[in-house]
């Protein structure tokens, strides 16, 4: 932009109206379609709050009005879905954010020696490492989930024999165990393309400057790897909610449990619904929490 | 040992040809979903790649959408609710038919929508790593828009976007295992059939696992000999 000419004060002309090209149209058409897609789910939702809304209006309603709001009333002669379920879901979110935060908590503490063992330099150690890192991260995770929880029902008389029955006879348990493995994996390479990111020369920096070698890792690389982590660490977060969701199928009440449970007794579309809602809301408030915490994090390195 | 191998051979006495029918229609979704994701995850990105603002919301609306569902949430949305319509539809036209969606279609568009979203960001990064000048050059040489894009940028692009778009092959190739909970014969579903058959379930999930892994394996060293055809014109070093 001109700025306006400081002794006449007269301002540059106005920019030619934006014109209508086959793009501009195509997407004003999209957002609308949106907006109607968006606007048309909302009401559907909404359509929960009929009730308490004619419930409160009622003493204010008179003549043909409250004919017809008791005509409405009169059909609903049961609770509406969120008024039965709502609950409900607020106990699968529970248990989801109680899977996943488990599961990336050991996930974490199980990466580090693997990372650890990854990348050294004996073989004895990398290769195990390296088959680890590449079967859990080649098959799918419900396949690792049905291992473990149907598979190692296989080995009941070993596993009660060494006192481990109860652990593995359990699905919450048996969840968070595949879930850990699983993301512990993906953790491990997370640290290592980290670590590995660093520059020779700061460990070389560090050595000169007499630090050992301990503490230049603890102090000199690892914080700097961190911050490159940082990006990786929270788009495996979102995976593992996302893939959390695979708990439902062996019966585990998370989100999605709740659902296929709410789905199964009503036959309302809505259970799905709420789900996506509830899951999407999660996804987004992380990623823009996140966003917030890098930048933060490497305020240091903005020019 | 040997009752292993008799439960996994072919023939009467083992599972051996279920499961290959289940490899069979699992690598079969995969490469049906890849075309429609592809050339999907391709139109977003053009999209996202505008310079028109409202093209560019619309498309990341739907990347948010894709990304923030999890698989499996997506995949019952796409089943039951494409059930559900189809079910209104018919309503309206007054008939009395039951539908039942195709477990296959409902996972392919399920999956290619997922795929697609996931795609899109490739290409965008890719888009970002040709310069001005490409399109420059193209239309200078008097080349349409179309055929500067289909020419000149899309060969190019695809070379920078194929290691992104290798990894999402193996992320759609292991996504295809939701698919059995919905009823598909796939490779999880025809495993977990003769697991609960012959109560040895560590045997055939353990089976399924590695056949995923040596899917995964195939995938790969194929990409490898993609990578290296797409840049078979550049310089050796």
């Amino acid at each position: 932009m001109i700025a306006p000419n400081p002794q006449t004060g007269m301002k540059p002309p106005p920019a030619p109206p934006r014109a209508w090209t086959n793009t501009r149209i195509a997407g004003n058409v999209l957002m609308a379609l949106w907006a109607i897609a968006g606007i048309s789910l909302a009401a559907y939702l909404l359509g929960n709050l009929e009730k308490p809304i004619l419930q409160a209006l009622m003493p204010l309603l008179s003549g043909d009005w409250a004919t017809w709001a008791e005509q409405r009333l009169a059909t609903h002669e049961f609770d509406s879905f969120l008024e039965r379920y709502g609950a409900k879901y607020l106990q699968g979110f529970l248990v989801t954010l109680q899977i996943v935060g488990l599961s990336l908590l050991f996930g974490a503490l199980l990466s580090v020696p693997i990372a650890l063992a990854r990348s050294s330099k004996w073989k004895i150690f990398s290769r195990p490492a390296y088959a680890y890192v590449y079967f859990f991260r080649g098959t799918p995770l419900l396949a690792q989930t049905f291992l473990i929880y149907y598979g190692f029902g296989s080995f009941r008389p070993e596993l009660q024999s060494i006192g481990l029955w109860w652990f593995f006879r359990d699905a919450f348990y048996c969840v968070v165990f595949a879930f850990s493995l699983n993301t512990s994996a993906y953790q491990a390479e997370i640290l290592r393309g980290a670590v590995q990111n660093i520059t020779k020369g700061q460990w070389e920096g560090a050595a000169a400057l007499g630090l050992s070698r301990p503490v230049t890792f603890f102090k000199v690389i690892l914080p700097q790897a961190l911050m490159v982590a940082l990006r990786p660490y929270g788009n495996e977060i979102i995976l593992m909610i996302k893939g959390s969701a695979i708990a439902a199928i062996i019966t585990i009440y998370d989100v999605m449990g709740e659902t296929r449970r709410a789905y199964s007794r009503t036959y309302d579309f809505q259970a799905y619904i709420w789900a996506a809602v509830i899951y999407l809301m999660i996804v987004e408030t992380l990623r823009r929490v996140w966003d917030r915490i890098e930048a933060r994090l490497t305020r240091h390195l903005k020019r | 040992m040997n009752e292993a191998l008799t439960l996994l051979s072919f023939g009467d006495q083992g599972w051996g040809d279920t499961i290959a029918l289940g490899v069979l229609v699992t690598v079969s979704l995969s490469l049906a979903t890849l075309p429609f994701g592809l050339v999907l995850g391709f139109v977003i990105a053009l999209a996202k790649n505008s310079s028109e603002p409202s093209l560019k919301l619309a498309a990341n609306i739907y990347t948010t959408i894709f990304r923030g569902l999890p698989e499996l949430l997506t995949l019952f949305l796409v089943y039951f609710g494409v059930q559900i319509g189809l079910q209104q539809l018919v309503k309206l036209a007054g008939l009395e038919i039951y539908i039942e969606v195709n477990s296959f279609v409902a996972g392919m568009v399920a999956l290619a929508f997922v795929f697609s979203s996931y795609a899109s960001e490739a290409f965008l990064s890719a888009f970002k790593g040709i310069p001005q000048g490409q399109y420059e050059g193209g239309y200078a040489l008097g080349l349409s828009r179309f055929q500067t894009m289909t020419l000149i940028i899309l060969p190019q692009l695809i070379r920078l976007a194929l290691p992104a778009l290798g990894n999402l092959w193996l992320i759609l190739l292991k996504d295809t295992a939701l698919v059995s909970t919905i009823g598909l014969s796939d490779l999880l579903r025809e495993t977990s059939i003769a697991a609960r058959v012959t109560k040895e379930p560590f045997l055939f999930f353990g089976v399924a696992c590695l056949i995923y892994l040596v899917l995964a394996m195939i995938s790969s060293s194929a990409f490898t000999r993609i990578e290296r055809w797409s840049k078979r014109g550049e310089v050796q070093r």
